[in-house]
């Protein structure tokens, strides 16, 4: 594994940072850091990548089941009580 | 992902509904239970045992919520005060099932680093101390999104600690925006995030260990 340069951020504390990172929540300078270290540090990109298709899959498992009939009859009949019609 | 829940716009937009429902509107309502019912249902089975039982959960919220509608200050928007309701209704029912945890776990930061350790050189490493020791392996997106893969970043998110499992249920599953999860579960927001942290990087080291498994001849 060959690697030109020396990043200056730790790949341990770069790792801790990558919600923060996608949340936005990190200051200007730190971003700036982060950023550095993801051009020189393949392993991290990969890394981030992996959290990103990782939360795109968890988005699939919402894929809609819709309520049963049985289900919607029951709160209808709970929605009309309440509205009293 | 939804724009932030408490700005003025996204309160704006509930208003209609809110005023449809308070008018009896039925199709309104079951609008609502379409969009929101198999969510909430997800939701609450993080907090109790059974499918039944967030079934009963979330059949008590809409009642609560029907309740409370006339009262409705949309002071936070109507699916975050749906949930929050949920929210403190499958807590009550977890405690009376004896799968109590108290809401301060919510807070809790279990400390665990995202990556174990042993993936990265040692401090004591003359050049690259911290630096990964191999580089993570990228996952085949095809892998990924196989039912095979989902079910386990299902089973990882089950079995996460209560706090980290609401929390990103709701962001990454739902696709809630982070306003919205700290309305519905009271949060702070770095709670929130740490909470967040936590959970991915926990699901991300089982996805890890299941593609690298299924990639070794």
């Amino acid at each position: 594994m060959s690697r030109a340069l020396p990043a200056d951020l730790d790949c341990v504390v770069a790792v801790e940072q990558v919600t923060d990172y996608l949340e936005g929540a990190l200051p200007l300078h730190a971003r700036t850091e982060f950023e550095r270290h993801l051009v020189t540090c393949p392993g991290c990109v990969i890394y981030l990548r992996q959290i990103q298709a990782q939360i795109a899959a968890a988005a699939s498992l919402a894929a809609e089941r819709p309520a049963p009939e049985e289900v919607k009859r029951k709160l209808l009949a709970m929605f009309r009580a309440s509205r009293g019609i | 992902m939804p724009a932030a829940a408490p700005d003025v716009q996204a309160l704006l937009q509930d208003l209609p509904l809110v005023e449809a429902l308070r008018a009896g509107d039925e199709r309104a309502f079951l609008g609502l239970v379409g969009r929101l019912h198999a969510g909430m249902v997800r939701f609450a089975r993080g907090f109790v045992n059974t499918d039944a039982a967030a079934e009963d959960v979330v059949q008590d919220t809409w009642a609560a919520m029907l309740e409370g509608i006339d009262g409705f200050e949309g002071r936070s928007a109507l699916r975050s005060w749906i949930f929050g309701i949920l929210a403190n209704l499958a807590r009550t029912r977890a405690t009376r099932d004896q799968r109590a945890v108290p809401l301060s776990a919510l807070e809790h930061d279990d400390g665990e680093p995202a990556v174990d350790a042993s993936e990265f050189l040692p401090p004591s490493h003359p050049r690259w101390g911290g630096h990964w020791a191999k580089y993570p392996e990228a996952w085949p997106e095809q892998q990924l999104l196989s039912q095979e893969t989902l079910a386990h970043v299902r089973a990882a998110i089950d079995r996460l600690p209560q706090g980290q499992r609401a929390v990103i249920r709701l962001r990454d599953v739902e696709g809630w925006s982070s306003e919205e999860v700290r309305e519905a579960l009271s949060v702070s927001e770095v709670n929130q995030r740490v909470l967040l942290h936590r959970a991915r990087s926990r699901v991300r080291r089982e996805i890890a260990h299941h593609v690298e498994r299924r990639s070794k001849p």
